[in-house]
């Protein structure tokens, strides 16, 4: 990156942040809990774009991932007392990380459509078993918990606020953010982008290309896991409903709005997807899908490279 | 010896004929779908996420016509008329101008056309759900148990209309664009045939045939706007069982994914049931990827 | 050397034709005719562009700049399934036939068109069959159970059943035996006779002197010598400098 982009590019991401934190000061209770709720969706588009953005893999498996951090948070949380914060999200982390390497492990053999079919399949598998299996996963009702306090061990212990909620999951996603655009920019990245350019290639030049494959998807599903946690513990319940596999679709519609291969794109999706959803629910009630869904066709026809794309060429201009 | 002749009265063997039969029932229902979603993937590499939402307002239709008619028999034909007009009319507006990009679009497109047909439904129809009376109630003994003459017309219409499918696949003039169209786009072109409507016409047959399943099926529960949804997930793990592309591999697939399911509904609920679906395709992924019903594995 | 003004004009023309693959420039600046009844050669060594030159004239291919003429018609942007219609039939390199259609199945992919009465169709029937006995042997058998020359005929007389004005021919030759050879040089002639033009891609050169009335040559995607086929000999140094035989 050149010296003056690169400046650029920290100026606006600072100016960024700095509004995001600012945020839960200015805004009122609804918004806020708002803005926290796209920073969170915001992560799991981003988890998303690493497999269908660098490394070229269509998934709706999401869901499953974003829903077993959340059961898994609820797990931590409901099992020992007293609520532990970071025993949730590592409970999380390891049950995404554990299914993610199961999906990996069978549908990263296949290619393209097949694959996305497959993650589809297996993230419904999920959604049944946690339907069903009443006594564990409280089926249809879920899990409702209360919300662990901010502690650091020996430090402080100190229940979450409105605010300091916000800035919690702020940091954790900023924090994501800046891991995720490392690995992308890491050798590492640049082999699942040449994945996504030729696989032949890839693999003719001596990659073992489904090793790679399987790390993106645990690393993608890691993280998807971590906002199902920050779900969890901002809404202090886990449901099935966002296990179903219509989670894994919206999460790719963020994806393709906001502009896939581009980390912000998808969080830029989210917000977007969001906000249209909350403005349309006003004048459409429930059906504010029907005009959400037809500007999301719009879009994969007309704007495929997402807002994001469509911003940068415009911009060039 | 006694053990043995035990354990052979122990199966119960009325239950397992009627979900023998049950089995079959569902297991042409599937059929009918899944016929319609590879024939559509495999001539022009679209999944049709919407597929299950076709099958929903086919249904929805023949609450319509019969509403309207009283009759059962033109309400099968027009819902399957008027879904085959919507699919072609969708084709064309959605799917066309994405032919040559990367088949991830289709799956996006047509899963918003999905978001947008349920919700549409939800509006208009409301969530509570219809009922579709069938032509004729009536059952017939089977040992000491009632079963309906309905479900068999089902399985019967089902394989018929799969079956005259496959023979104007086979002998109709345009049975063999499609063939061609299927197997090299390019060169079908290059000898006449108008490849763009060959696709509009395949896709609004699998739509027909997605529409007739639901108006088929509609009498067995009842029709409301998320009722395609269970049906797509089992299509596509049909689909990927039965090979994709093979409209044989998908029939044998439905047939023996909806037998086990059955079975395995003597013992364990149906919600969970569907976990049988769920272990033939993780099976199969491990040992025969390229299908069950694939004979040689590429 | 130019080619001789002629006073009617020509079945099929291009001028100027550039096409790219992507971003790869393919062809840069085609320009080329053929008469009503002719045939005429195009030679040149490999990748030089003669298939996409067929492509683009069939309409598979569109090209970025300049135009193809059908009997003084521009045809450049129409799709490939009117062309085929309007008289133009194509047998490309690795002949294409449909393996899993019948050889019956796949000549009625040419048949199948509107105003052919059924009476008709079966003399073009009889025709290939009578043209290609081999085919009508084979004729319930799939398009990839037969040979490589069997394919080649079949790919042959499948264009034949569009009645078509012009026949594009890509490397009918390749990979076949003397015996074959001689047979498409038969029905080259056969073609010709019954007045269909024939624009014949080649890698055969004495085949492709013997049959043809002219001869192109092409070399980086653009005609660099056209002459009467009379005009060139086996040897003569135009032949080695631009195919190195």
């Amino acid at each position: 990156m050149s010296k003056r982009s690169a400046t650029v590019y920290w100026t606006g991401f600072s100016v960024i942040l700095a509004l995001l934190i600012v945020a839960p000061l200015v805004l009122p209770e609804f918004w806020r809990r708002f803005v926290t709720e796209i920073l969170i969706w915001g992560l799991l588009a981003m988890s998303s774009d690493i497999l269908i953005g660098y490394t070229g893999m269509v998934s709706f498996g999401h869901s499953a991932f974003f829903g077993l951090g959340m059961y898994g948070a609820a797990a931590a949380l409901l099992m020992v007392k007293p609520p532990n914060l970071w025993l949730a999200i590592l409970y999380g982390l390891v049950g995404s990380a554990g299914i993610a390497l199961f999906v990996a492990y069978f549908s990263t053999r296949l290619r393209d459509i097949y694959f996305a079919i497959t993650t589809l399949i297996f993230s419904q598998i999920f959604y049944v078993i946690i339907f069903t299996w009443t006594e564990v996963t409280g089926g249809e009702n879920g899990l409702s918990f209360r919300r662990p306090p901010l502690e650091f061990p020996g430090l402080f212990s100190v229940p979450f606020t409105s605010e300091t909620l916000h800035w919690f999951v702020l940091a954790v996603v900023t924090a994501s953010y800046l891991i995720l655009r490392r690995i992308t920019q890491s050798p590492f990245g640049m082999v699942l982008q040449s994945i996504r350019e030729n696989e032949a290639r890839t693999r003719a030049i001596g990659y073992a290309v489904e090793r790679y494959k399987i790390v993106a998807v645990m690393l993608s599903g890691l993280f998807a896991g971590l906002a199902g946690v920050l779900y969890a513990i901002q809404n202090r319940f886990a449901a099935p409903d966002f296990v179903y596999f219509l989670v894994s679709g919206e999460t790719v519609i963020f994806n393709v709005i906001g502009g896939i291969g581009t980390l912000v794109g998808p969080i830029v999706g989210a917000a977007f997807f969001l906000l249209l959803r909350e403005a349309f629910s006003r004048f459409f009630t429930e059906f504010y899908l029907i005009p959400v869904g037809v500007i999301f066709i719009a879009m994969v026809i007309f704007m495929p490279q997402g807002l994001l794309g469509f911003m940068r060429r415009w911009l060039n201009q | 010896m006694s053990s043995v002749l035990g354990i052979l009265q122990a199966i119960p063997y009325e239950e397992l004929l009627i979900q023998t039969l049950n089995g079959i029932v569902t297991g042409m229902i599937l059929a009918l779908i899944a016929s319609g979603l590879t024939l559509i993937f495999g001539i022009m590499d679209v999944v049709n996420f919407a597929h299950g939402e076709l099958f929903m307002f086919g249904a929805y239709m023949g609450v319509v016509v019969l509403a309207a008619t009283g009759n059962f028999w033109l309400a099968l034909v027009l819902a399957t008329l008027i879904v085959a007009l919507i699919g072609a009319a969708l084709q064309i507006t959605t799917l066309r101008p994405l032919l040559g990009r990367d088949p991830l679009t289709t799956i996006l497109a047509t899963f918003g056309i999905s978001l947008v047909l349920q919700n549409y439904a939800l509006w208009q129809f409301g969530p509570v759900a219809r009922k579709i009376q069938e032509p004729f109630t009536g059952q017939f003994t089977l040992f000491y148990l009632e079963y309906p003459w309905y479900r068999i017309l089902i399985a019967v219409l089902s394989a018929a209309i799969i079956g005259a499918f496959w023979l104007f696949l086979k002998y109709g003039t345009y049975g063999i664009w499609i063939r061609a169209t299927t197997q090299d786009r390019v060169m079908a072109e290059a000898m006449g045939i108008p490849v763009r409507w060959v696709h509009t016409a395949v896709f609004a047959i699998g739509a027909g045939m997605a529409a007739a399943s639901g108006v088929l099926f509609g009498p067995l529960v009842g029709v409301n706007h998320a009722m395609g949804v269970d049906w797509i997930l089992k299509a596509f793990i049909v689909v990927v069982v039965g090979g994709m592309g093979s409209l044989g591999g998908s029939i044998a697939a439905s047939i023996f994914i909806s037998l086990l399911e059955a079975y395995a509904s003597i013992w364990v609920s149906p919600a969970q049931a569907v976990i049988v679906s769920f272990v033939v395709l993780i099976l199969t992924l491990l040992f025969r990827p390229t299908g069950l019903f694939v004979p040689t594995p590429k | 050397m130019s080619p001789d003004p002629k006073p009617m004009e020509p079945l099929v023309a291009v001028e100027d034709v550039h096409t790219y693959y992507g971003k790869s420039h393919i062809l840069h600046g085609v320009s080329l005719h053929v008469d009503r009844g002719e045939v005429v050669g195009l030679l040149g060594r490999n990748g030089v562009g003669k298939s996409t030159t067929l492509k683009t004239i069939m309409g598979l291919v569109h090209p970025n700049r300049g135009k193809v003429l059908l009997a003084g018609k521009p045809i450049t942007s129409l799709p490939a399934h009117k062309l085929a219609r309007l008289g133009i039939g194509y047998v490309p390199e690795d002949r294409r036939i449909f393996r899993l259609l019948t050889v019956m199945e796949n000549l009625r992919t040419g048949l199948d068109r509107h105003g052919v009465t059924e009476a008709r169709k079966q003399e073009l029937l009889d025709k290939a069959f009578a043209y290609f006995p081999v085919l009508a042997e084979r004729r319930n058998q799939a398009g990839g159970t037969l040979s490589g020359g069997e394919q080649q005929m079949l790919a042959i007389a499948r264009a034949m059943m569009l009645e078509p004005k012009i026949i594009l021919l890509d490397e009918p030759t390749e990979g076949l035996m003397p015996r074959m050879v001689w047979q498409i040089r038969q029905i080259i002639d056969v073609l010709h006779r019954e007045g269909v033009a024939i624009l014949l891609v080649e890698q055969n050169v004495p085949l492709t002197l013997e049959a043809s009335q002219r001869i192109y040559i092409m070399e980086k995607g653009a005609v660099r010598h056209h002459c009467p086929a009379s005009a060139l000999k086996l040897g003569d140094p135009v032949i080695h400098q631009y195919l190195g035989v």
